[in-house]
């Protein structure tokens, strides 16, 4: 569904996607994992066009949709949860999400079903989303990323800041997904949860990809568990 | 001892410049707003809506040398925003600033050449300069009542606009997280447009209800951009619906003034109120600090 080959991008003369090749199949829930300034949000934001992308092709489902401006990619069906939720504060939660199906005709039919799926969020439609709390802001930054109907989701660190029971919501959510019919690429530095949602896993290092695999054998590879799962991973995980 | 009669006749004009006060104010916040220009032009649309409006109605009906010059200044304004604003690559707000005051000055220069310095002014919508509305033994022009309409009826129907439609909200987004509203689809950059539009449309229209009230003079942009910016700030720069009572106080503070200090203070007030706000309460009278920065965790 989404092809990337050899994609360059950066800030001024500061490259930081050096060269990145992935592909994202429909159905399926990829992760990318990365240390701290691997480049995971510099990434999705050049996907997006967010930031102008360099060289190399971005095609989705047969179409080149590099270096579109951001405002089209929702045209195409690519929908970006951003790094921090990035709400509109001073909206209630309802314009959050009438803003969200900007381009999507029959938005307040997806409202109606979201607000089915988030009964959080349906408690507090009518409150500024500024004044929700971490947990709830998330939801709603997914809740609102679906009401433009992508076709592929891409998440940036949707655990970021959230305790771990919110994650495991939060991940449940995202699972939820593929049901819909949804395709999710997820950037995550919680390997361990990335990983275990995922089919299939990337490992970014400085801007390059440097191991790819499913999801399941990234987990158990010892280089992975070493750089980003850590000792403790085990017993979180069990 | 003042009359009752004398004190709301003072009111009254307090509140009629006022509310035209508010309206460059709403202008100034709709473009902050969408675009982060405080745009000191702003003033410069209202007279040309007035210019326009009196050389327009020599030859037409007065509604319709109205609706004609706010459309004009509409096309203007975003004319502007296109050709000026869109051009430039991520000014600073001091960049920004100095470009608005140099359009102004551009703007007045070429009024100047188009109406020469003569003050004009539109003709009373109704009655004339001596017809009068009694109101508790005061004697007010109806022109007033024209000019507080006209101010009401365009705030509550920019207010709904803002509210309740989806272009309104794609707006207010765009004020609040620029990226977070492109990602949601909405082209930032026509956005832009329409705010400036929107605001050119405002002033004009304000232009044109004050203009038999205090004459249009090609100058008569920059006390008008002083004193809107000063009750925009007064209201909390970016809030639109609290820069209405922040520009009736200026209006009334202006006027009230007159009765208290020698009249050429009066136009030191707005200056005075802007200074007082910036010193005690510098996110506004009504405006609450950013609800954006609370980042509550569960
Ligand atoms: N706006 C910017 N201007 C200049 N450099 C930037 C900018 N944003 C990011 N960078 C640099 O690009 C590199 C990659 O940053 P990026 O935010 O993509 O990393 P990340 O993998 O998302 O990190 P994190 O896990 O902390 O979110 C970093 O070295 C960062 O310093
Ligand atoms: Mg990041």
């Amino acid at each position: 569904m989404l092809r990337i080959r050899n994609l360059r991008s950066g800030y001024g003369s500061l490259e930081v996607i050096k060269g990145i090749s992935l592909h994202v199949e429909r159905g399926e829930i990829v992760a990318l994992i990365g240390a701290n300034g691997a480049g995971k949000s510099s990434l999705l934001a050049s996907i997006v066009g967010l930031l102008p992308p360099w060289g190399g092709s971005i095609v989705l489902d047969g179409r080149e949709i590099f270096g579109i401006p951001a405002w089209r990619c929702v045209s195409h069906g690519v929908v970006l949860v951003p790094e921090g939720r990035q709400l509109f504060p001073d909206l209630s939660v309802r314009d959050n999400l009438v803003v969200g199906g900007y381009r999507n005709k029959d938005r307040n039919l997806d409202i109606d079903q979201v607000l089915e799926r988030f009964p959080r969020l349906r408690e507090r439609s009518a409150q500024m989303a500024g004044t929700l709390s971490g947990g709830e802001q998330q939801m709603l930054a997914i809740a609102r990323a679906l009401v433009a109907r992508p076709r592929l989701l891409l998440l940036d660190e949707p655990s970021m800041g959230l305790a771990p029971l919110i994650v495991k919501d939060v991940f449940a959510i995202i699972r939820g997904l593929r049901d819909l019919g949804t395709t999710v690429f997820l950037v995550e530095q919680n390997a361990v949860m990335a990983l275990a949602a995922a089919d299939r896993g990337y490992v970014l290092e400085t801007g390059e990809v440097v191991m790819e695999g499913r999801g399941a054998d990234l987990m158990t590879n010892p280089d992975v568990k070493c750089a980003y799962l850590g000792k403790a991973s085990k017993e979180i995980w069990e | 001892m003042v009359g009752l009669s004398q004190v709301l006749q003072y009111i009254m004009s307090g509140v009629t410049v006022g509310s035209i006060y508010a309206i460059v104010a709403i202008g100034f916040n709709i473009i902050y707003g969408t675009t982060g220009i405080i745009n000191f032009a702003q003033g410069e649309f209202v007279m040309l809506g007035g210019m326009i409006a009196v050389t327009l109605a020599s030859f037409m009906p007065l509604p319709v040398a109205v609706a004609g010059a706010v459309l004009l200044v509409m096309l203007c304004s975003g004319a502007l925003e296109i050709f000026i604003f869109r051009r430039l690559r991520r000014p600073s707000l001091l960049q920004m600033i100095i470009i608005t005051i140099g359009l102004s000055i551009v703007i007045q220069e070429v009024a100047l050449h188009i109406w020469d310095e003569k003050v004009r002014s539109l003709p009373y919508f109704t009655g004339n300069e001596c017809s009068s509305v009694r109101l508790l033994g005061a004697g007010l022009s109806p022109q007033v009542f024209w000019v507080l309409g006209t101010v009401g009826v365009t705030v509550t129907v920019l207010h709904g606009f803002l509210r309740y439609t989806i272009i309104g909200k794609a707006m207010r987004a765009c004020a609040s997280n620029v990226s977070a509203a492109q990602l949601a689809g909405i082209n930032v950059a026509n956005m832009r447009t329409l705010a400036f539009m929107v605001s050119g449309a405002l002033g004009a229209l304000g232009g044109c209800v004050i203009s038999p009230i205090t004459m249009t003079q090609y100058d008569m942009g920059t006390s008008l951009a002083i004193k809107g910016f000063a009750a925009a700030i007064l209201g909390g720069l970016g809030n639109h619906m609290a820069a209405v009572p922040a520009g009736l106080l200026v209006g009334l503070a202006e006027s009230v003034s007159v009765y208290f200090l020698p009249a050429a203070y009066k136009d030191a007030m707005a200056f005075a109120i802007l200074l007082l706000v910036l010193f005690v309460r510098p996110h506004g009278l009504f405006g609450a600090p950013e609800v954006g920065t609370s980042s509550r965790e569960f």
